[in-house]
């Protein structure tokens, strides 16, 4: 049976335990003289029931499904003669797409080895079977759950406890599984990282110049050798991140400090929302904005001033990410800016400043740290930022700070190395994992620095 | 004495510079603000004025004769019979009432190529499910091709290059001018999946894709942020372990979205096998990025639930767990859907982490279920707009403004239900 169908089945097998539990404990209560009676209200009887019968069952079908594949895989493998055992993972998954393609009757029998043949009957056995294993360990757990639950309905029992014990665990289990992505995001990209590292040295990684993944698939071909140098890559993105900052600091910062310091309140509560809608336009809009529009644009303005330009060129990747972040560094040198105590202004205005001298020489100096954090989480996003770039940056590796030119990113590179299939133990594709690390460290440290910076200040005023 | 009044009109006539000075830096912020709203009003502007026309299909209308010798075919309800017949030839014979003069076999072929590539597969569907049509005359509407389309909608525009000949032309006029060749809205669009023809591509596919997608986030983030919430703000000890859980959840919240998209590859699919380019799959990776978003806003509205509400339910005897769900979590629940729903919209229009794990397939039929290949309106979207042919453009850009739409009355919706139901204490 299917994981789909078993869920909402153990699910009315826990309704089925609550209500049963529930009737139980009126029933244990009736001779007592009511459920004033039991220890607990009768709903957490059947809660309680309700709970034994699910947490157990789901586990096991959640870690059913979860190795199901690779424990029918292991079998299937050790049922051919052992001289035919794969000595690869790459030859592994060769021969195994072949025999669940004999099994699913996409390949003639007649072509492959005899053993591959036989293997495929196991496999189609041992699917066929794993279906029903599972519905009837599944069910056996969860009705064996209820029936435990069944006869601890008792006076005696608090089961509310119990329950309430239970929620504050899967609670707490909620919140470590923030622990567990970032580890899950750690390993993913350390292991595959470190095999990367095994067949390219760190040091060419992180020194070369040059960047080719494309590495031959026959030993003789030309330029069989794929280079791993993320320098260029490197330089592309800081080259593009730098373009969206010098557009969207000034023009942040500058609407923060109209919006807080010189606009009326209706102005400001129609501008502010508006303003923040640029945060809420997903990225591939913004992609598609700055590859059909702004690139020709740039290109065609290049042209009549008589400079050559890219179709992807950095500028028309970094103008748009700029129009992107606006509303990042407005609204967190906004809150900045009004984390300024109010003496301090009035203080400057008694002086006969005025209110632009007032903003420049109090209120700006005053809230640089807490601005410069903003502007390190806007550099943070710009440099993560992937949807534009790999619809209006290039592909080709430049090392180059010409902003009319094609550059590429690190994401961008991701991005292509791990679109659509790809043999898992290449360099090419283990190097997607390389720069993921890379991108995954160089976003944490500035995001860890500008939170660091940001409550450092905000404790200061307050 | 005399200093004073020296001192009075160095003030006085540096005013003028001054008061300039200010007049300028408020100029500034105002340019700041125009910039960035204009790019705003560009950026929609942009985008109708190049997809309104994806919601617009170009239809031919003939009179076909569905005649049993021309296409070769007795008995439609046979299939060997169906794949050997020839249903272009009425379609062709149709097309030539209008142009008797057109005679060689080449000029016939030509006009024959103003119809989609499907026009064919139509009337061999139609008479399939009606046997009975066959040997009479039946006014059919079919999809034009997509050169035809871009002729009649864009002649006049120089973006589009017109791949018509001058012939072809002339006869799409004279058409036009019959109403034969007519345009109407593109209910194409919204009812069939992807195809490799743009007047044959719809959303539709996508849509459920999306739809589905965010049935498994939903599923897994409101439940699983709202009670890691309650967790960190009303059971949590005061220890390492909570800052490290805290410190983590931030660190997620600006994780770029793409390194998820490397998660879900190299634990869902390498290392628990699950299948590719799967919405379930999808709604694991997009819960998982959601899910700082959603449990730092649940956590403010579990903090705005006032302190007095809390002691008054303990001071009658509820437990510390029947106080949080009876009292704190109702109170709290408009602002937990609010950042819920915008948590939900920019899972909707989220794109990367979505190339990585599969979802950028070709995918024609419209998903069923969770485990069936589908892709998302905004992988939909990169996918056209990176399409070769120029008719996709207008397309992605019609997915657009359909994507926005959907975001916009997400984000709408979650206004409403913050101003409907939040209480001020």
């Amino acid at each position: 049976m299917q994981t789909a169908n078993l869920l909402p089945l153990v699910l009315v097998l826990a309704l089925v335990a609550y209500g049963l539990a529930y009737m139980r404990s009126r029933a244990v209560a009736a001779p007592l003289g009511g459920i004033r009676n039991l220890k607990a209200l009768p709903f957490y009887y059947a809660a309680r029931a309700a709970l034994w019968c699910a947490i157990p069952a789901l586990i096991v079908l959640a870690l059913w499904a979860g190795f199901e594949d690779q424990v029918i895989q292991g079998i299937v493998i050790a049922t051919l003669p052992p001289e035919t055992w794969p000595q690869s993972p790459g030859q592994a998954s060769l021969i195994l797409s072949q025999i669940s393609n004999v099994a699913e009757g996409k390949l003639n029998p007649e072509f492959v080895p005899e053993h591959i043949v036989g293997a495929a009957s196991v496999l189609e056995a041992m699917d066929s079977q794993s279906g029903n294993f599972k519905a009837a360990l599944v069910l056996l757990v969860a009705v064996s759950g209820a029936a435990f639950a069944w006869t601890r309905v008792s006076p005696h029992i608090n089961a509310r406890i119990n329950v309430e014990t239970t929620l504050r665990r899967i609670f707490f289990v909620c919140a470590a599984l923030a622990v567990l992505t970032t580890a899950g995001i750690v390993f993913s990209v350390i292991f595959e990282t470190v095999r990367f590292f095994n067949r390219v040295p760190i040091s060419e990684f992180l020194f070369s110049t040059s960047w080719s993944p494309q590495t031959a698939l026959r030993a003789d071909q030309v330029g069989s050798e794929g280079a791993f140098g993320v320098i260029p890559l490197f330089t592309g993105t800081l080259l593009i991140s730098a373009i969206a900052l010098l557009v969207a600091v000034p023009i942040g910062l500058l609407s923060a400090i109209y919006l807080s310091e010189y606009a009326s309140k209706r102005v400001r509560s129609t501008a502010k929302p508006v303003l923040e809608m640029l945060a809420g336009i997903p990225t591939v809009v913004y992609g598609f904005f700055a590859a059909l529009t702004v690139a020709p644009f740039i290109r065609d303005v290049a042209e009549a001033v008589g400079l050559e330009a890219s179709s992807q060129s950095a500028l028309a990747a970094g103008l748009v990410m700029g129009i992107m972040i606006v509303p990042f560094v407005s609204s967190l040198s906004d809150d900045v800016i009004n984390a300024v105590p109010q003496t301090m202004r009035d203080g400057s205005l008694a002086l006969g400043a005025t209110q632009s001298e007032t903003m420049k020489k109090v209120i700006f100096p005053a809230a640089l740290p807490g601005i410069i954090g903003g502007i390190l989480l806007a550099a943070s996003r710009a440099i993560g930022e992937t949807m534009i770039v790999v619809m209006a940056a290039g592909l080709a590796a430049n090392l180059t700070a010409n902003p009319l030119e094609s550059v590429t990113t690190v994401t961008v590179q991701i991005a292509t190395l791990l679109v659509g299939d790809q043999e898992f133990d290449s360099a090419k594709t283990l190097s997607a994992f390389a720069l993921g690390m890379l991108l995954f460290i160089v976003t944490l440290l500035l995001n860890v620095v500008a939170l660091k910076i940001v409550r450092k200040y905000r404790e200061q005023y307050e | 004495m005399s200093n004073q009044s020296s001192q009075a009109e160095i003030v006085r006539n540096s005013l003028k510079r001054r008061y300039r000075k200010e007049r300028r830096f408020r100029l500034y912020g105002m340019l700041a603000i125009f910039l960035a709203l204009g790019s705003l009003f560009v950026l929609f502007a942009d985008i109708i004025n190049k997809g309104h026309s994806g919601f617009v299909k170009t239809t031919v209308t003939l009179e076909v004769n569905l005649d049993s010798e021309t296409m070769y075919l007795d008995d439609p309800t046979d299939e060997e019979q169906r794949s050997m017949a020839d249903f272009v030839a009425p379609v062709v014979a149709a097309m030539q009432d209008y142009f008797p003069d057109v005679e060689s076999e080449s000029e016939i072929k030509q006009l024959g190529r103003l119809l989609g590539n499907y026009a064919a597969s139509e009337i061999r569907d139609l008479l399939k499910n009606n046997p009975d049509l066959l040997d009479t005359t039946q006014t059919i509407e079919f999809l034009a091709h997509d050169r035809v389309s871009t002729y009649v909608k864009h002649a006049d525009n120089p973006r589009y290059s017109i791949k018509l000949s001058e012939q072809q032309q002339g006869w799409v006029d004279e058409l036009v001018e019959k109403g034969v060749i007519d345009t109407g809205f593109n209910d194409v669009l919204f009812s069939r999946g992807d195809s490799r023809e743009p007047a044959n591509a719809g959303i539709l596919g996508a849509i459920v894709g999306s739809l589905l997608t965010m049935l498994v986030t939903l599923a897994i983030a409101f439940p699983v942020g709202i009670a890691a919430a309650v967790y960190l703000e009303e059971f949590a000890p005061k220890n390492k372990f909570t800052d490290f859980i805290e410190v983590n959840i931030n660190n997620l919240a600006a994780v770029p979205s793409i390194i998820f998209g490397l998660l879900g590859l190299a634990v869902f699919i390498g290392l628990f096998g699950m299948p590719r380019s799967v919405p379930v799959v999808g709604g694991m990776v997009l819960a998982l990025m959601t899910l700082p978003t959603i449990i730092i806003s649940s956590r403010a509205a579990i903090k705005s639930v006032p302190p007095s509400i809390r002691e008054a339910a303990e001071g009658v005897g509820a437990s510390k767990m029947q106080v949080v769900m009876h009292h704190v979590v109702p109170l709290a629940m408009p602002g937990m859907l609010t950042g819920s729903i915008i948590g939900m919209a920019q899972a909707l229009g989220e794109t990367a982490p979505l190339l990585l794990i599969g979802m950028v397939a070709f995918i024609v039929d419209v998903p069923e279920g969770f485990v069936d290949s589908a892709t998302v309106l905004p992988v939909q979207i990169y996918l056209w707009a990176s399409a070769s042919e120029q008719g996709f453009v207008e397309l992605a850009s019609a997915g657009i403004m359909v994507l926005l739409t959907f975001m916009i009355s997400m984000n709408a919706l979650a206004i409403w239900l913050r101003k409907r139901l939040e209480r001020r204490w």
